[in-house]
């Protein structure tokens, strides 16, 4: 395609990205750097049906007078970035001066709530990225094996998980494992246990969402991957066929080859989008034993009475960021791909 | 079941039927009526006798249990989405802190005949809300298990403590205690009322510097997981509505629970013999306190700021309505325990009574409150699992509200 034409072609959807998607992301990096207001409180009577006491309210002359001059709030550059909720600059000096041995400093860290987010979030990427690839990859050679007349109906079975909402997904599986559900009393009685919970248990519920994970996230692979196997070429197989190749050996040298940029782009979306995990979390209530970033997110936004909008906005922020430094081994090989191929 | 059901909505349907007849002499001729407000019960009697009196205004009504997560940016809008929102001790404060809702002194002088001085929430001399309810956590236990265990209705979570451990021994349930230990906003409610319980104040006096990390906060602590070791291990997924379903399929003798759900729990709906068992007493008090381990909370209306005022006018005509209604009270005298003149309170009113009367504090409504109560939320579950020692877990927890705080320009 000429590039003017391309230009032309790509406008529309270039406009609405850029103010669906290009000004809110610059929208909240500018909030990210503002705090609220110094409160001004006085203290005054209240009483409600209770009784009386004295306490403190916000001065609302004198706050709304500061708001109207500044109504951003506060200028704090990097301050919500750096406090203890976020990358705990001053925190990590302190462990570190203070701690004995690396592995309590590392137990300091962790219990930084930032850090316990991405360690999970990462954790969640590695294991279910990987394993979406093989399962989706292995799925989708089976099915690719059966007869035509039966594959419909395999392959609408196995895109299921896929189709099913994600929150009620995991809401099956969250009331399987109770410990009254099928799968939690019967690893109960498995493990001749009464107390096994896999949901109070901190690395059970993160086997549990990563296993979901897998699950919903593997249709995805697999149907690409079908899509593409279609595309290989015959005339070599049958080559390798009559030369004596065993199976693993055709996949190996001839489909695997031939897919691969295929499965350049499925581990490209897989990391992003198991980098934003998040219904899992919500549908387990799983929110005790393992936080996301993206749930860090929601939660400065919703679960507390006060909105904390820089918070939010730092570790959006800092999310977008983590998404570019996860893809950039793939992206600069993609691009350096594509500079031989021209 | 079905046939019972049906009778419940025949009835409410003649209750409309009559309701708005009977009411329909508030003579508002016009505005605009748009209420947000949590859903249970005996809300949805308040705003369906408010609606029975909206004469030619226009009414809607949105219940919502998300309504903490609308309600500011609704209200900050100008001119608000809502004309009036129903809110409680906690929800009234993100809305003073913002400035979102009007004070009613002349409304009340004007419309308010039959509002109760006692329902006036006054803040700084001004009339920023009028309560309807109120409501608290107190302790439900099996009668049935009790007596047959000899064991006497507990009166301290010492005694509970007790009375679970001896139930548990008895081989008759597993998990005989449950109270919403759910990680985020119950977990910490549950803290909030233990640590009143000890006595124990969240802030330095006069200040936002939080002061939790004491004698007070590791006692509250390790009580909190002395019960929780009774529990169901699922216990922190476990909300008010979770534990309710836990008491009605027998699997608990005693239970913390709000008095609100109580209508819930003793209705026609479920097993008839633990239904009958079921009885309610005043909350707990622990460590030999004498106030009880329970905040006490008020449910009231406010109005939005940000609209005109006559919507305002109409709105609040149509709520005092209802604020100041001796037949609605009547007719749902077992729905909650209303503060409006005229309530007889009934059995399922003991818990909220009996908390009064044992002098419970309300929960403290203060500008920074939510942000400890977020940071309790969540920093306390690892001590509960074990992973943390209670001076670390109560330290993470200030630490974060410290944060938050400055944030917010608290701090």
């Amino acid at each position: 395609m000429p590039n003017k034409t391309f230009f032309w072609f790509f406008l529309p959807t270039g406009l609405a990205m850029i103010l669906f998607i290009g000004l809110p992301i610059i929208s909240t990096g500018i909030q990210s750097f503002y705090a609220q207001h110094d409160q001004v409180v006085k203290e005054v009577k209240k009483c409600d049906p209770f009784g009386c006491t004295v306490s403190i309210v916000v001065d609302q002359e004198k706050t709304s007078k500061i708001r109207e001059e500044k109504p951003l709030g506060k200028f704090n550059g990097f301050g919500t970035y750096f406090d203890r909720n976020h990358l705990a600059i001053e925190e990590i000096g302190k462990f570190w001066n203070e701690t004995n041995s690396f592995g309590e400093f590392v137990d300091q860290v962790t219990n930084l709530p930032f850090y316990k987010a991405l360690i999970f979030t990462l954790t969640y990427c590695l294991f279910v990225t990987p394993n979406v690839l093989l399962l989706g990859f292995i799925i989708a050679l089976s099915l690719n094996a059966v007869t035509r007349r039966i594959r419909g109906p395999l392959i609408f079975g196995t895109i299921l998980p896929m189709i099913v909402t994600p929150l009620v997904g995991s809401l099956v599986l969250f009331w399987m494992i109770d410990a009254e559900g099928i799968i939690g009393a019967n690893l109960q009685m498995l493990m001749d246990d009464p107390y096994l919970s896999l949901k109070s248990s901190k690395t059970l519920t993160w086997i549990t969402i990563i296993i979901y994970g897998i699950w919903h996230h593997s249709p995805f692979a697999f149907v690409v991957f079908y899509a593409a196997l279609q595309t290989v070429p015959q005339e070599p197989v049958e080559a390798a066929i009559i030369d004596g190749a065993s199976r693993w050996q055709r996949v190996r040298h001839i489909v695997l080859p031939h897919i691969y940029p295929v499965v350049t782009f499925v581990a490209l979306i897989s990391l992003m989008d198991n980098f934003r995990v998040f219904e899992p979390i919500i549908g387990f209530s799983a929110e005790g034993s393992a936080q996301s970033l993206s749930w860090l997110i929601y939660d400065n936004l919703v679960n507390e009475e006060v909105i904390l909008f820089g918070s939010a906005a730092a570790t959006s922020m800092m999310t977008i960021v983590g998404i570019a430094i996860l893809l950039a081994p793939v992206l600069i090989r993609t691009w350096k791909e594509f500079r031989t191929a021209r | 079941m079905r046939e019972t059901n049906m009778k419940k909505i025949l009835i409410s349907l003649l209750f409309l039927l009559f309701g708005t007849s009977a009411y329909a002499d508030c003579n508002i001729k016009s505005g605009s009526i748009n209420i947000l407000a949590n859903d249970f019960p005996a809300l949805r009697t308040f705003v369906e006798t408010a609606k029975g009196c909206k004469g030619s205004a226009d009414f809607k009504v949105t219940h919502s249990s998300e309504h903490n997560k609308i309600a500011v940016p609704a209200l900050t809008a100008n001119p608000s989405e809502f004309s009036a929102r129903i809110a409680a001790n906690s929800s009234i404060v993100p809305l003073m802190n913002q400035d979102l809702i009007r004070p009613l002194d002349d409304l009340v002088k004007k419309y308010g005949k039959g509002i109760q001085d006692s329902q006036l929430i006054t803040i700084d001399g001004k009339i920023m809300a009028v309560a309807f309810m109120a409501n608290t956590q107190h302790l439900y236990y099996r009668e049935d298990v009790l007596k047959e265990l000899g064991i006497a209705v507990p009166k301290t979570y010492e005694e509970v403590v007790a009375a679970s451990e001896k139930i548990r021994a008895s081989g008759k349930m597993q998990y005989p205690y449950a109270a919403a230990y759910k990680a985020g906003w119950n977990l910490a409610e549950e803290f909030v009322n233990m640590y009143i319980g000890h006595g124990g104040e969240f802030f330095k006096a006069g200040t936002a510097q939080p002061s939790i990390n004491n004698a007070k906060g590791v006692a509250t602590l390790n009580m909190l997981k002395k019960l929780a070791g009774l529990s169901n291990p699922d216990y922190l997924t476990h909300d008010s509505e979770a534990i309710k379903v836990e008491w009605e399929s027998g699997n608990v003798a005693l239970m913390t629970l709000w008095a609100s759900r109580s209508g819930t729990l003793l209705d026609d709906d479920g097993d008839a013999k633990i239904t009958a068992a079921t009885k309610l007493t005043g909350p707990a008090t622990v460590a030999g306190g004498n106030i009880p381990a329970a905040t006490l909370w008020w449910d009231g209306f406010t109005l939005a700021k940000n609209r005109s005022d006559a919507d305002a006018e109409a709105t609040f005509r149509a709520l005092a309505h209802a604020a100041a209604n001796k037949k609605m009270v009547a007719d749902a005298a077992d729905q909650a325990v209303w503060l409006i003149e005229g309530f007889k309170p009934g059995p399922k009113s003991i818990g909220v009574i009996e908390a009064v009367k044992m002098k419970a504090k309300p929960y403290p409504m203060l500008p920074q409150m939510g942000l400890m109560h977020g940071a309790l939320g969540s920093e306390i579950v690892e001590f509960l699992q074990g992973k943390e020692t209670a001076e670390q877990a109560l330290k993470d927890v200030e630490a974060a509200y410290m944060s938050k705080a400055k944030e917010q320009g608290f701090l």
